[in-house]
C-alpha cells in the first residue's frame, strides 16, 4: 500500500467560464493535484487522448456539446474516470440523468469548500481502491506515517505490532497510557494505516471541554438552537465523516454524555442540537484514557455497556520509565528536531547529561522529555548539552536515596515545578508535559496547596 | 524575500490583532514584518449580488500598488471573500509569488454563535496568515501530520492544526528563505 500523494491524481476541469476554471484549478493545485483545464467538449476529449485523467469536474451548460452529452461520449471509451457534475442550476431531472449515465456525484455552484473537498476525497478513495485492487498487496505490513513514534525497545515494538494488527480492521480501539506517553500519536498511526486515512482524524480532548459545551462540540447545532447560535455549526462527529474520531480522556465524560455517545455508537446517526434532520455518520472510534476504566465501571462512574463497546482492542503504551533504553534515541531525535526548527547547530548531549536523562523518572513521560530538551536547545551555550542546561528539577529527586515511592517523587516534582513557576498552572502543565486538567487532578490528589 | 508587509484592507481596526499578528508571524518564520497602511481601493472586487469580495481581484490589486515593490504582501480584511465557484474562501495566495490575502470574517467565534474570544481570534488569524504565506513560499497543502499547511475548509479545521510547520515543510522553507 503506497502512501497517498495528490500528485499521482489528475483532475480535469471542464467549464466554459474562465474564472471558474482558474479558481478551481488554483484551489486544487494548492492540494498538489495535477490539473488540466478545458473550455469545451472538444478540448476535453483532446486531453483524454493525451493524458490519463482520474477525475473530471464537469459543467453541464456549455456552448456546443453540453456536459451530459460529453459524459456519454467519454463513457463510450472510458468507464473508469470519475465524473463529478458541477452545475449552476441543478434540476432533479438533469441530476438523475447524469447519475444514471454514470456520474459519480453532482453539486451546484457556488459549492461549499467543505463539500467540494469531500466529493473529491471520496473520488480519490475510490481511485485508490481501484489501483490497490490492480496492484499486488505485498507490502501491507509496512507501517506508514510512524516516523514520529520513536522506540526500539521491546515494549514499543509490541505497541507498533498492535497498531499494525488493529489498523486495517476498522474496529474500535482503546489506548491506555499515562499523560504524555503519546496516545494521540498512536491514534494517528492507526488512522494513517487504515483505509480511512484520506478522511479526517478528529481529536477531541473530552477533559478539556466544559460539560455545558460538550454536546454542541460533539454533535453541532442548528442556527437558533440556543441564544447566540446564529449559524449552523458542525460537530466533531460530523467532521469525522469517513474518517476517525479520537476521544481522549474518555474517562472524564459525565454519565449523561456517556449515554449520548453510546447512542451514536449504536445508531451511527444523531441530530444536531435544535435540529430535526437525522445526520448519518460513518466513522471509526478510537478512545484513550489514563484512568483505570474498570475501576470507574465498578464505582458506577462509567457505563459498563459503553466500556465494552469502546474496549474492543486495547493498546497499552508503557510509561517512559519502563522503556528507558529508548531515552537516548528519543533525546537525540528531539534535539535534532528543535535545533532544526530554531535553525541552530544541533548540539551533542554530554554523557553526564544523558545520565541525568536516563535516571530521571519522567512523570510527564515523552512530552516532559521533549520539553526539557527543547529548553536545553534554547539555553545551551556552545555545542554540547550539559546537565546544567536541563531543567534543575530533572535529577533532583534521583540525587537522594532512591527509597521514596514513585508517588512521592511525583508529588515532590510537581510541587517544585509549581513553586518555580509561581503556581502558574498553564506554564507548569506545559513544562511537565501534561494538560491542565491532569495537573489540577494531581494537585488535588496530592493535596498540594499554594503557599499563602 | 524575507520582508513581509501586512496590509489592512477595508475598515480594519489598527488594533492589537495586527500587532499580535506581526509578532506571531515573526515567531514562526525567519522574516521581518511591517504593518503598512496604504490606501488601496478594493471596492471593484466587491460583488454586489453575493455581498462578498472576489479574492483573486484583491490579489491583482495588491500586485499593482507601487509603494511596496519588494517582499511579500499579505492583505488582511474583515470582509468575506470568495472565488467564483466556491461559497467562500478563508484566504487566497499566489503559490511561489508575492501576494496573499485572507479574511477574519469567518474567524470570529461570534460568527458561529459562540462567545467572543480575542485569544481564539488571534490564534486563527495567525494560522491563516502563516498558511497563506506558506503558499507564497511554494508550499502546497500538507497531509498526514499536524502542520499549519493542513488544508482547512471549516473553522474547526483551523483550530485543529498547529500554528507552525511540520518538519518536512519547515525544511522546504529553510531552502527558500
Ligand atoms: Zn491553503
Ligand atoms: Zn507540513
Amino acid at each position: 500500500m503506497s502512501a497517498f500523494n495528490p500528485s499521482e491524481i489528475t483532475i480535469m476541469i471542464v467549464d466554459d467560464e474562465p474564472s471558474v476554471r482558474e479558481s478551481l484549478a488554483a484551489w486544487f493545485e494548492d492540494d498538489g493535484y495535477v490539473i488540466l483545464t478545458a473550455q469545451n467538449a472538444a478540448e476535453a476529449l483532446q486531453h483524454m487522448q493525451n493524458h490519463t485523467v482520474d477525475i473530471i469536474l464537469l459543467d453541464i451548460k456549455m456552448p456546443g456539446m453540453d456536459g451530459l452529452a460529453l459524459q456519454d461520449r467519454i463513457r463510450e471509451f472510458n468507464t473508469e474516470v470519475i465524473i463529478i457534475i458541477i452545475t449552476a442550476f441543478a434540476t432533479v431531472d438533469t441530476a438523475v440523468r447524469a447519475l444514471k449515465a454514470g456520474a459519480f456525484d453532482y453539486t451546484t455552484k457556488p459549492v461549499d469548500p467543505d463539500e467540494l473537498s469531500h466529493l473529491v476525497r471520496n473520488a480519490v478513495e475510490k481511485i485508490r481502491l481501484q489501483r490497490e485492487n490492480r496492484a499486488l498487496r505485498d507490502s501491507i505490513d509496512q507501517l506508514q506515517f510512524v516516523d514520529d513514534i520513536i522506540g526500539e525497545s521491546a515494549e514499543m515494538q509490541k505497541v507498533l505490532e498492535m497498531v499494525r494488527n488493529v489498523a486495517p480492521t476498522d474496529s474500535s480501539a482503546l489506548i491506555l497510557g499515562e499523560s504524555g506517553t503519546g496516545k494521540e500519536l498512536i491514534a494517528r498511526a492507526i488512522h494513517m494505516n487504515s483505509r480511512r486515512r484520506y478522511f479526517p482524524l478528529i481529536p477531541v480532548n473530552c477533559g478539556a471541554i466544559p460539560e455545558s459545551l460538550l454536546e454542541s462540540e460533539l454533535f453541532g447545532h442548528e442556527k437558533g438552537a440556543f441564544t447566540g447560535a446564529q449559524y449552523r455549526r458542525k460537530g466533531k462527529f460530523e467532521m469525522s465523516q469517513g474518517g476517525t474520531i479520537f476521544l481522549d480522556e474518555i474517562g472524564t465524560l459525565s454519565l449523561k454524555s456517556q449515554v449520548d455517545l453510546l447512542r451514536v455508537l449504536e445508531d451511527r446517526e444523531f441530530h444536531r442540537i435544535g435540529g430535526e434532520r437525522t445526520v448519518k455518520v460513518d466513522f471509526r472510534l478510537i478512545c484513550a484514557t489514563n484512568v483505570n476504566l474498570e475501576d470507574e465501571v465498578k464505582a458506577g462512574r462509567f457505563r459498563e455497556d459503553l466500556y465494552y463497546r469502546i474496549n474492543v482492542f486495547t493498546i497499552t503504551i508503557p510509561p517512559l520509565r519502563e522503556r528507558r533504553p529508548d531515552i537516548p534515541l528519543l533525546a537525540r531525535y528531539f534535539v535534532e528536531r528543535h535545533a532544526t526548527a530554531m535553525t541552530k547547530v544541533e548540539p551533542e548531549i554530554s554523557t553526564e547529561a544523558m545520565d541525568v536523562l536516563l535516571t530521571h523518572d519522567w512523570p510527564g513521560n515523552v512530552r516532559e522529555l521533549e520539553n526539557a530538551l527543547e529548553r536545553a536547545v534554547v539555553i545551551n551555550k556552545g555545542d554540547v548539552i550539559k546537565p546544567e542546561d536541563l531543567p534543575v528539577q530533572v535529577g533532583r529527586e534521583t540525587a537522594g536515596p532512591r527509597s521514596s515511592s514513585l508517588a512521592e517523587v511525583e508529588k515532590d516534582h510537581i510541587r517544585h515545578m509549581l513553586s518555580d513557576n509561581n503556581w502558574n498552572i498553564s506554564r507548569t502543565a506545559e513544562q511537565l508535559g501534561i494538560d491542565r486538567v491532569t495537573l489540577y487532578n494531581k494537585i488535588e490528589k496530592y493535596g498540594l496547596k499554594r503557599p499563602a | 524575500m524575507r520582508d513581509i508587509s501586512i496590509i489592512p484592507l477595508g475598515a480594519h481596526p489598527r488594533d492589537v490583532l495586527l500587532i499580535e499578528l506581526k509578532h506571531g508571524i515573526e515567531r514562526v518564520l525567519p522574516v521581518e514584518c511591517t504593518i503598512h497602511e496604504i490606501p488601496l481601493d478594493i471596492e471593484t472586487a466587491f460583488d454586489s449580488s453575493r455581498r462578498q469580495y472576489h479574492s483573486t481581484l484583491i490579489l491583482a490589486h495588491l500586485l499593482q500598488q507601487t509603494d511596496l515593490t519588494a517582499g511579500r504582501l499579505l492583505g488582511i480584511t474583515p470582509f468575506d471573500l470568495f472565488v467564483p465557484v466556491l461559497t467562500f474562501v478563508f484566504g487566497q495566495a499566489q503559490v511561489n509569488n508575492r501576494t496573499a490575502v485572507f479574511s477574519t470574517f469567518r474567524l470570529h467565534n461570534e460568527f458561529y454563535g459562540l462567545p467572543q474570544s480575542q485569544e481564539i481570534l488571534a490564534m486563527r488569524t495567525l494560522k491563516e496568515a502563516v498558511h497563506e504565506l506558506g503558499h507564497t513560499y511554494g508550499l502546497r497543502h500538507c497531509q498526514g501530520r499536524p502542520c499549519v499547511m493542513n488544508s482547512s475548509t471549516y473553522v474547526e479545521d483551523i483550530d485543529l492544526k498547529p500554528p507552525d510547520f511540520c518538519l518536512p515543510c519547515r525544511t522546504h522553507l529553510q531552502s527558500v528563505l
